[in-house]
């Protein structure tokens, strides 16, 4: 993953990008189903690998191939990133080793989702319970932010799209 | 695409599978990994391919855009809906146990139900982007 990333910055050619984001992505996954996050990993690789890279593909043929090169070395933003990740490890020093069972996470309303959630939600799968379920809100959430990008793409690019032109047809959107 | 028989061949045999797959992963969803988000993606993916294969103003004939729009919406209206009932049966919102006389009955339906509302959401916004994406550039028939 790590070659992947760096290979990302380097690179100059968007195609290639591409692949390899979609490459980085799957690797992604593969990490997920080796933390035993199997739902997880499951949407990385349809949406991440799938997907976006469908869709980098589609914004591509309508740009350009090939990054322009910066005008000066950004070296401002390279310390600002090197501050936010170092920020970013330093905070990961305090945390519970991976897998300790004493670990806070594990005391809060877990326990209570793996024991209760087979006699009172039924499905055997708990990551389902937990989603539609005991944590429905924010399911209903995301299905918005989801219908609420979709709309927005489609205010942006839907529209008519020869201004001064008038629409052949008023009753019917089709686009 | 008309040259390439082997992409068209093997797609055609590809898409009812994957079409297949996205079902299986909605509703086994309660048992195994996967439900409505995976299961949209998975579901839009095949109809993308069938897009990137033919041509897009075919897709566009098979799945119309404004069929989308309308599946975009009732996702959501489905999910919240099923809120709603929630509420009139006399529980909380987004309480499922109400729905049937069992309550784990009654949130199993209310599962199946909200799932099915996140997939056609997923879908009908994966499709819809990409019916944008893919259409720019070109002249459409249609807007």
């Amino acid at each position: 993953m790590t070659v992947t990333a760096f290979a990302l910055v380097r690179l100059r050619n968007l195609f290639a990008v591409v692949m390899l984001s979609g490459i980085f992505s799957l690797l992604a996954a593969v990490l997920y189903v080796v933390l035993d996050a199997v739902d997880v990993a499951f949407t990385e690789a349809a949406v991440g690998a799938g997907i976006a890279t469908v869709l980098m593909l589609g914004t591509l043929a309508l740009t350009t191939g090939v990054v322009k090169e910066a005008p000066r070395k950004p070296l401002a933003a390279l310390l600002i990133v090197s501050l936010t990740g170092a920020l970013l490890i330093f905070g990961t020093l305090d945390m519970p080793p991976y897998g300790d069972p004493n670990a806070p996470i594990h005391h809060h309303v877990a326990p209570r989702y793996i024991e209760k959630s087979g006699s009172e939600v039924g499905p055997p799968n708990i990551v389902t319970s937990v989603l539609a379920s005991y944590r429905g809100y924010d399911t209903l959430g995301e299905v918005t932010v989801i219908f609420t990008a979709a709309a927005g793409i489609l205010i942006l690019l839907g529209g008519r799209r020869r201004p001064g032109k008038k629409r052949r047809t008023a009753g019917k959107t089709g686009g | 695409m008309k040259s390439k028989p082997v992409l068209r061949v093997t797609s055609k045999l590809l898409i009812p599978a994957i079409m297949l797959f996205a079902l299986y992963v909605q509703f086994h969803g309660d048992f195994g990994p996967g439900g409505g988000f995976q299961a949209g993606v998975i579901f839009a993916s095949a109809f993308i391919l069938y897009a990137l294969i033919f041509d897009i103003d075919t897709a566009r004939k098979v799945v119309p855009a404004w069929m989308m729009r309308v599946g975009l919406a009732s996702g959501l209206l489905l999910y919240a809906g099923v809120g709603v009932v929630g509420l009139l049966l006399g529980g909380k919102y987004l309480d499922y146990s109400v729905l049937a006389d069992n309550p784990v009955i009654g949130q199993h339906l209310g599962i199946t139900l909200i799932e099915f509302g996140v997939g056609v959401t997923v879908a009908s916004a994966m499709i819809t982007i990409f019916y944008l994406f893919a259409g720019q550039g070109r002249q459409p028939e249609d807007s």
